[in-house]
């Protein structure tokens, strides 16, 4: 048995709020930089161009990279040995969102009321929370800032069986044809297929969380993410909307079993701002 | 694409009828920032009659909720949110006397309709470059609608912001998916 106190934990997430905000992955400033040399108008080098200071400017200014600082999306690996002396585990974190938000100069986004916009929670909780045990005597946390612009144009289709890979290509390209530049991109794609309603949206969000480009382990459905990525980088939407690049910078995909009656298939959309960092405890 | 033209607010009628989706803009002078809280209620002050936080006749409007400004900063980041959650205000504001707004994203076939029928523009500013976007303002005062906090009415004075003209006041649209359509 392993003690950790809630500060601890409220110290680690506060740190990442401001972490994400303010540093762009290496993995994704460097996306940006290659998509912006394979671009093929002007437009679309001015834009990813300004990106690329964007995340400059950001860093080295401490200023956020975009002023839609996200909603906390927290995934948390908690060792099964952890005993949390002190505290509710949700609360320790929320605890550090609300520090974080505040020390980072973040922009509280959080309407606690989904149907009366004038309700602001104020500081930028609740943070949404998905836990897992798995075995040992470690915390991990892994928090994304997630922008409402990309989220609004995620979606979710429950296919049939019978729609296969070829159903599954269609909806996100006709779903990312739909929404244009509306959710800022270049985009990263996060998909799921199989679990069930809400395992397939959850696990298109955890995919989002992986290194940027990786391929799914399993060749078979790497090969789904190329043909994916195919297909939404053919409807020429590009940067911002404004054509002459790519759409998507990859795809990451996830496939969990599910029933033999179903296809359930996610999208999480993931803008250029693809902010996330990780932190053990 | 040429050099970016340089333009003075608020816009002149005869430049602002000259301009072509496209054409790459400098902003210098004061912009209003209203996203969905603050559009309801100007658009519910509009209809009642009431009295509006700002002089809509002339304006341009940007569609940003900024994050909070650090002590030695006049504002955080403030990069454009998606116009098209505000495309049922928009017709109505532009008839209001609004010259231009500044988003990101395509729009409702009503919204580029509205900018030819009211000779006004629809602008945008790169998604996501909230850092880069907020260098270019120089002042930013809260001046309506405060206890919306990031969504409050902020009037935003602006040097050389860099847009691009999305819809003109011909029918002319800068995103390729439009340009079917005619």
């Amino acid at each position: 048995m392993r003690e950790i106190q809630s500060s601890q934990i409220t110290e680690v997430v506060a740190e990442l709020c401001q972490r994400a905000n303010y540093e762009l992955p290496e993995d994704v400033v460097e996306a940006l930089g290659r998509s912006r040399e394979a671009a093929t108008s002007q437009v679309a080098r001015t834009v990813l161009d300004q990106l690329l200071e964007n995340a400059r400017l950001s860093r080295e200014e401490h200023i956020p990279y975009c002023q839609d600082t996200g909603l906390a999306v927290v995934f948390v690996e908690l060792g099964q040995d952890i005993h949390l002396v002190d505290g509710d585990i949700y609360a320790a974190i929320n605890a550090g969102v609300r520090q974080g938000y505040e020390e980072g100069y973040l922009r509280p986004s959080v309407v606690g009321n989904p149907l009366d916009r004038a309700t602001n929670t104020g500081d930028n909780t609740p943070a949404i929370v998905h836990l897992r045990m798995v075995p040992g005597d470690e915390i991990k946390l892994h928090l994304a800032a997630k922008g409402g612009g990309s989220e609004n144009m995620s979606a979710l289709w429950m296919l049939t069986p019978a729609d296969g890979a070829e159903g599954v290509v269609e909806a996100i390209a006709d779903r990312i044809q739909e929404a244009g530049g509306k959710p800022c991109p270049p985009l990263i794609l996060g998909v799921a297929i199989g679990g069930n309603f809400e395992k397939a949206a959850l696990l298109a969000k955890e995919a989002l969380l992986r290194p940027l480009g990786q391929p799914n382990y399993a060749p078979q459905l790497a090969e789904l993410e190329q043909r994916v990525l195919a297909a939404v980088n053919a409807t020429g939407v590009g940067p911002m909307g404004l054509g002459g690049g790519d759409t998507a910078l990859a795809v990451h995909l996830l496939s969990y079993p599910c029933h033999l009656a179903s296809l359930p298939v996610a999208l999480n959309v993931q803008c250029h701002a693809a902010r996330h960092h990780c932190a053990i405890i | 694409m040429s050099e970016a033209r340089e333009i003075r607010l608020p816009l002149d009628r005869q430049i602002v009828t000259q301009l072509r989706a496209g054409d790459a803009l400098h902003l210098s002078g004061v912009i209003y920032t209203a996203r969905d809280a603050a559009h309801q209620r100007l658009i519910s002050a509009l209809e009642a009659g009431q009295q509006l936080p700002i002089d809509l006749d002339g304006s341009v409007i940007y569609y940003c909720g900024p994050t909070p400004a650090p002590p030695e900063r006049v504002i955080g980041a403030a990069g454009p949110t998606t116009s098209s959650r505000m495309d049922t205000f928009a017709p109505q504001l532009y008839a209001a006397g609004v010259q231009a707004t500044i988003g990101k994203g395509q729009r409702a076939a009503q919204v580029r309709q509205a900018c030819r029928e009211y000779g006004t523009l629809y602008l945008i500013a790169t998604g996501g470059a909230g850092a880069l976007l907020s260098s270019f303002i120089t002042d930013a005062q809260v001046v309506g609608y405060a206890d919306l906090g990031p969504e409050a009415v902020r009037k935003l004075t602006v040097s050389c912001l860099p847009v691009l003209v999305a819809y003109d006041t011909r029918g002319g649209s800068i995103f390729p998916a439009d340009q079917e359509l005619g």
